[in-house]
C-alpha cells in the first residue's frame, strides 16, 4: 500500500486531496493507494470571507463549513492535529493517537499561523480582519465609529492575501462615506518598505489612488510597539503616530511543527519553488502559505499548487516519473471600494497589471466567493 | 580596492525576491546591539538602491556594497 498523507485541511490540502481521490481513484479503490487528510480543525475555514466581516455584509458563519462535506468519501479523514514530522523515519506523529502514521509521501499544507503578540502593545492595542474573533471585534467597533484617526498598517511580511490591506483601506474610505463619516476621520496607511506595496505595479496603482480618495501614506513605517493607553504607535524608523483606531495586518509565521522537523526557519517550508519538494529530505512536498516560494501568500497560489502536486505524486504512486511544475502563477482580485474591483494575474519574475476596476469585476470577485466551495470540492 | 568589512552578523537573502531582503535585514537589526556589523546577501538588484534608503531613513550606516560573482553583499552597521 502506497500512504499519501496531506497535513491541513485549507485551501491547498483540500483541493488537493480531492484531485488525488479523483486522479487515483482506481488506486484507492483496488487498495493500493490511500490518500488520508489529516486536519486539526472539524471546520473548513474561507478567510477571504473575513474582509467583508467588518462592514457587515458577511458573517463568520458564511467562512464555515465542516470539512466533511467538502472531501472526496476516497479520502480517509483524521480530524486530529499532527504534533512531529520524523522524515528520517517517514512517520507523523498526533495529538490523539499513541501510535505514529506512517507515509510513503507528505505534504505539509500547514498554512500560516498570526503572531500580534511578535510586536508589544499590538494584541491590546490594535484590531485586525485576519480570523473570525479580530473580524467580529472590528466590525463592532466600525460601527461606532464616527470620528478620529484611522490607521492601517501592514506590521509582518509576508502575510496572507497581499492585496487585503489595500482593498480594507479602500473600501473603509468608501464605506465611511455612503455613512457619511469620512469628513470626520482621516485615514492613513502604513507600508514597510519604501512604496505602498511590495508589487510595483500595485504600489503604484494603490498610491494614485489613495491620493484620490485623500488617504495618507507613511512608507519605511516598521512598528516596533504599539503603546494602547496613549493610542500611540512608534516605528523602527523612529516616527510616532496617533490613533483613534488602529487596524493590522498582523505579523505571521509559519509551524512550530515544520521549524521543529527542520524543514525551514519560522515554520516555512524550504521547497524548490517548481517541484515543491522539500529541499532538506526526500517523499515530502510544502503547498499553500506553508511553502517558501517568492509569490504571494494566497488561496489562489495554493490551488495551483495542489493541483501540481497532485500530479507530481500521482506519477510516484505509479511508479513514473514525475513531470509537472509551478511557474508561480497568482491570481489576485482586488476590491478598490464597496462596489466596483480590479484583477491581477503574473507568474514568478512577472510584475502584474493592474486593469481599471469596474463593478462587473466586484461581482465576480463575490461570485467566486460563492463558488468557492465547489472548487474546494475539486468540481470547478 | 576597498577592504571588505568583517561582518558579525551573515543574512543570508539570496533568491529572495523583492521586498524579502529589505523585510529580513529589518527584523534581524531590531534584535541587534548597536555596532554590530551585518552582511546582507541579496541577489535582488532592487535591494542595492531600497537597502542604503531605509538605512539612511532609521538612522544606520552603510558600509560599503560588494557586487560578487552571483550576488551582492551589502554592509552595515548598526546605531
Ligand atoms: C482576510 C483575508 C483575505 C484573503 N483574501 C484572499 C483573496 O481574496 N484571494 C486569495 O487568493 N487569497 C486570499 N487570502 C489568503 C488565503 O486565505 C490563504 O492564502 C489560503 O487560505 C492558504 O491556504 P492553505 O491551505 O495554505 O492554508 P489554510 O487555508 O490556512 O489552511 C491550513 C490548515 O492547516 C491546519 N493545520 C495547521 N497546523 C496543523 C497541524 N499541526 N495538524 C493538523 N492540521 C493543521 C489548519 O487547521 C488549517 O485547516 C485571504 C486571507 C485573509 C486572512
Amino acid at each position: 500500500m502506497h500512504r499519501i498523507a496531506i497535513v491541513g485541511g485549507g485551501t491547498g490540502g483540500t483541493v488537493l486531496a480531492n484531485r488525488l481521490a479523483s486522479e487515483l481513484r482506481t488506486e484507492i479503490e483496488d487498495g493500493e493507494v490511500e490518500v488520508r487528510l489529516i486536519t486539526a480543525d472539524p471546520n473548513h475555514v474561507y478567510k477571504p470571507t473575513f474582509l467583508y466581516v467588518p462592514f457587515g455584509k458577511k458573517t463568520v458563519d458564511d467562512a464555515t463549513r465542516p470539512i466533511e462535506e467538502l472531501i472526496d468519501s476516497r479520502v480517509t479523514l483524521t480530524i486530529d492535529e499532527v504534533t512531529d514530522v520524523n522524515t528520517d523515519r517517514n512517520r507523523l506523529s498526533l495529538a490523539d493517537r499513541t501510535t505514529s502514521l506512517r507515509y510513503d509521501q507528505l505534504v505539509l499544507a500547514t498554512g500560516a499561523t498570526l503572531e500580534p503578540e511578535a510586536v508589544p502593545g499590538l494584541a491590546e492595542g490594535g484590531h485586525h480582519f485576519y480570523g473570525p474573533d479580530g473580524a467580529e471585534a472590528l466590525r463592532d467597533e466600525l460601527a461606532e465609529f464616527t470620528e478620529g484617526h484611522l490607521v492601517l498598517s501592514v506590521v509582518g511580511v509576508p502575510h496572507m492575501c497581499p492585496a487585503a490591506p489595500v482593498e480594507f483601506t479602500l473600501m473603509v474610505d468608501d464605506w465611511l462615506r455612503e455613512r457619511g463619516r469620512r469628513a470626520d476621520v482621516d485615514i492613513t496607511y502604513t507600508y514597510p518598505i519604501n512604496r505602498a506595496h511590495g508589487l510595483e505595479s500595485i504600489a503604484d496603482w494603490a498610491t494614485d489612488r489613495f491620493e484620490e480618495r485623500g488617504i495618507d501614506v507613511e512608507t519605511f513605517f516598521n512598528v516596533d510597539e504599539i503603546d494602547p493607553e496613549s493610542e500611540v504607535v512608534e516605528t523602527v524608523e523612529g516616527t510616532e503616530l496617533e490613533y483613534d483606531l488602529f487596524v493590522a495586518i498582523p505579523p505571521h509565521r509559519g509551524s512550530d511543527l515544520v521549524a521543529d522537523a527542520g524543514l525551514g526557519d519560522d515554520g516555512w517550508v524550504d521547497v524548490d519553488r517548481h517541484t515543491l519538494e522539500a529541499t532538506a529530505t526526500e517523499d515530502v512536498y510544502a503547498i499553500g502559505d506553508a511553502a517558501d516560494v517568492p509569490t504571494s501568500k494566497a488561496g489562489s497560489v495554493a490551488h495551483y499548487e495542489a493541483g501540481v502536486v497532485a500530479d507530481r505524486i500521482a506519477s510516484r504512486a505509479r511508479g513514473q516519473t514525475p513531470t509537472a511544475t509551478y511557474d508561480g502563477k497568482t491570481v489576485c482580485f482586488l476590491e478598490a471600494g464597496m462596489d466596483e474591483a480590479t484583477f491581477i494575474e503574473f507568474e514568478y519574475g512577472e510584475e502584474p497589471y493592474v486593469r481599471e476596476p469596474s463593478k462587473p469585476l466586484h461581482w465576480a470577485k463575490l461570485g467566486y466567493n460563492e463558488s468557492y466551495w465547489l472548487t474546494a470540492r475539486g468540481l470547478l | 580596492m576597498t577592504d571588505t568589512p568583517t561582518s558579525d552578523v551573515t543574512i543570508d537573502s539570496k533568491d529572495a525576491s523583492c521586498p524579502g531582503p529589505l523585510m529580513d535585514l529589518i527584523g534581524k537589526v531590531k534584535t541587534l546591539d548597536s555596532g554590530t556589523v551585518v552582511e546582507l546577501q541579496t541577489t535582488e538588484r532592487n535591494s542595492t538602491t531600497d537597502v542604503p534608503e531605509w538605512l539612511e531613513e532609521a538612522g544606520h550606516e552603510l558600509l560599503e556594497i560588494e557586487e560578487r560573482d552571483e550576488y551582492w553583499s551589502i554592509y552595515l552597521e548598526v546605531n
